[in-house]
């Protein structure tokens, strides 16, 4: 193999390389983590977060505005508390309402934010007050059987009396 | 007899203490490698024909290696996926799987049998020849003209291909998702982009590479370097090779797996 052919190859190789990077950075991957700089960290208790993860989005009306970036239980409280960071482009007012939802049935669990009406808006390190818990399936199937079981009790009376 | 069980337990320790002294042997080459590096990295055009010799003839394999992996993956993972009408999360499976595991790690496996076998076994020969005796007594180190740029060939080609191979893969999956079973290619690509991090997965991908490189690298020129100068070291010396890149490739991913996607 002569000197300037293997030059040849090895560039061409570096070259293929560079190009696959970069096939993996800009059509196969995201930057879903914004730059610390321009986001501001709000949190928000839960009384119970379900399957919450860190990194998991915040969107509101389905844009993604924010990350996941901390999940810890208070230990005086005893609720969940959820460090939240927003994009600095969105800005919500101080009565926004947060609820952790679920997108499609078996999807992630994410955070919901309902922007209110209040003239002021949330700043860093402010609480988003008015949150709704995850829903746990096993909750609502309990409820679901206490509540038949009520209707049913009230029934079984009636069944007597004729 | 005191004598008798010295020797004794002498002969049970022995190939444990071989072992010790053989690692010990191992970092100090390790050591003498990053101290000549400056020397033979100055003179680059040997890292290049090592660049060319370990990476370049390396890609065909790499490449078609990917193609059939991300293919395979495609068709496997679409008849699970098909079941929970969730066949569109096809192009996540895909690109996470190779981008995190498959690709470094396959690429690493791959590359230690096409690139190790044979930098060991030109090491152990140009050995068994007693070509490095002679550039020591032409006074060149044969550590800093042979070793280092073989080294750093190896280091420097695995992370390129194993982007190669999960670029390669990722195409195989298209291919098999979109053009054979019909999904639909917005929902494919955005639905990979939307949950592949760059910073999470793809870099993680390349740092685990990096440090496949390295291990493979190292392991290949030391086995070459320590091989016994007869036909039959230099073949147990190539063997090694292998078989001991494969084992230290798929502990160190345990290792690097457990550091990098635990704990988010």
């Amino acid at each position: 193999m002569k000197r300037g052919m293997i030059d040849f190859w090895v560039g061409l190789f570096a070259v293929a390389g560079a190009a696959a990077l970069l096939f993996l950075a800009i059509k196969v991957s995201s930057q879903s983590t914004l730059p610390a700089t321009s986001t501001y960290a709000v949190t928000a208790n839960f009384e119970n977060i379900g399957g919450l993860k860190v990194r998991a989005p915040v969107k509101s009306a389905g844009v993604v505005v924010g990350r996941v970036t901390g999940i810890e239980l208070d230990p005086n409280l005893y609720v969940a508390r959820v460090t939240l960071a927003l994009d600095a482009r969105y800005h919500f007012s101080r009565d926004s309402s947060a609820q952790i939802l679920t997108s499609g049935l078996l999807g992630e669990q994410y955070i919901g934010l309902e922007p209110g009406a209040d003239d002021k808006n949330l700043e860093a390190g402010g609480r988003i007050t008015i949150t709704s818990s995850a829903v746990v399936l096993e909750q609502l199937i309990s409820r679901f059987l206490f509540s038949k079981a009520e209707t049913a009790g009230e029934q079984t009376p009636t069944e007597h009396a004729q | 007899m005191t004598n008798v069980l010295v020797r004794f337990f002498a002969r049970l320790g022995a190939p444990l203490t071989g072992a010790i002294i053989k690692l010990g042997f191992a970092c100090r080459f390790f050591l003498a490698i990053l101290r000549h590096s400056p020397t033979s990295l100055l003179r680059f055009q040997l890292t290049m024909r090592e660049i060319w010799f370990a990476g370049v003839l390396s890609v065909l394999i790499i490449a078609v290696s990917g193609l059939f992996v991300g293919m395979v993956l495609a068709l496997q993972g679409y008849e699970t996926l098909v079941r929970f009408g969730s066949s569109s999360a096809l192009g996540i499976l895909v690109s996470l799987s190779l981008v995190r595991e498959l690709g470094p790690v396959v690429g690493a496996l791959l590359f230690a049998s096409r690139a190790g076998s044979a930098i060991t076994a030109e090491i152990g020969l140009m050995k068994a020849t007693e070509q490095l005796a002679a550039m020591e007594m032409m006074a060149v180190n044969p550590i800093a003209r042979v070793v280092a740029p073989k080294f750093w060939g190896g280091v420097l080609s695995m992370p390129l291909l194993a982007a190669m191979f999960s670029a390669m893969g990722i195409f195989g999956g298209y291919l098999i998702g979109v053009q054979m079973l019909g999904l639909d290619p917005g929902s494919f690509w955005s639905q990979m982009q939307a949950s592949v991090d760059f910073r999470g997965d793809v870099l993680n991908g390349v740092i685990k590479s990096v440090f496949f490189g390295v291990a493979i690298s190292l392991i290949a020129v030391f086995e070459g370097y320590d091989a016994p100068p007869t036909a039959e070291g230099v073949s147990r010396a190539t063997t090694r090779t292998v078989v001991t890149s494969a084992l230290v490739i798929l502990a160190l991913d345990f290792v690097l797996t457990a550091f990098m996607f635990t704990g988010m």
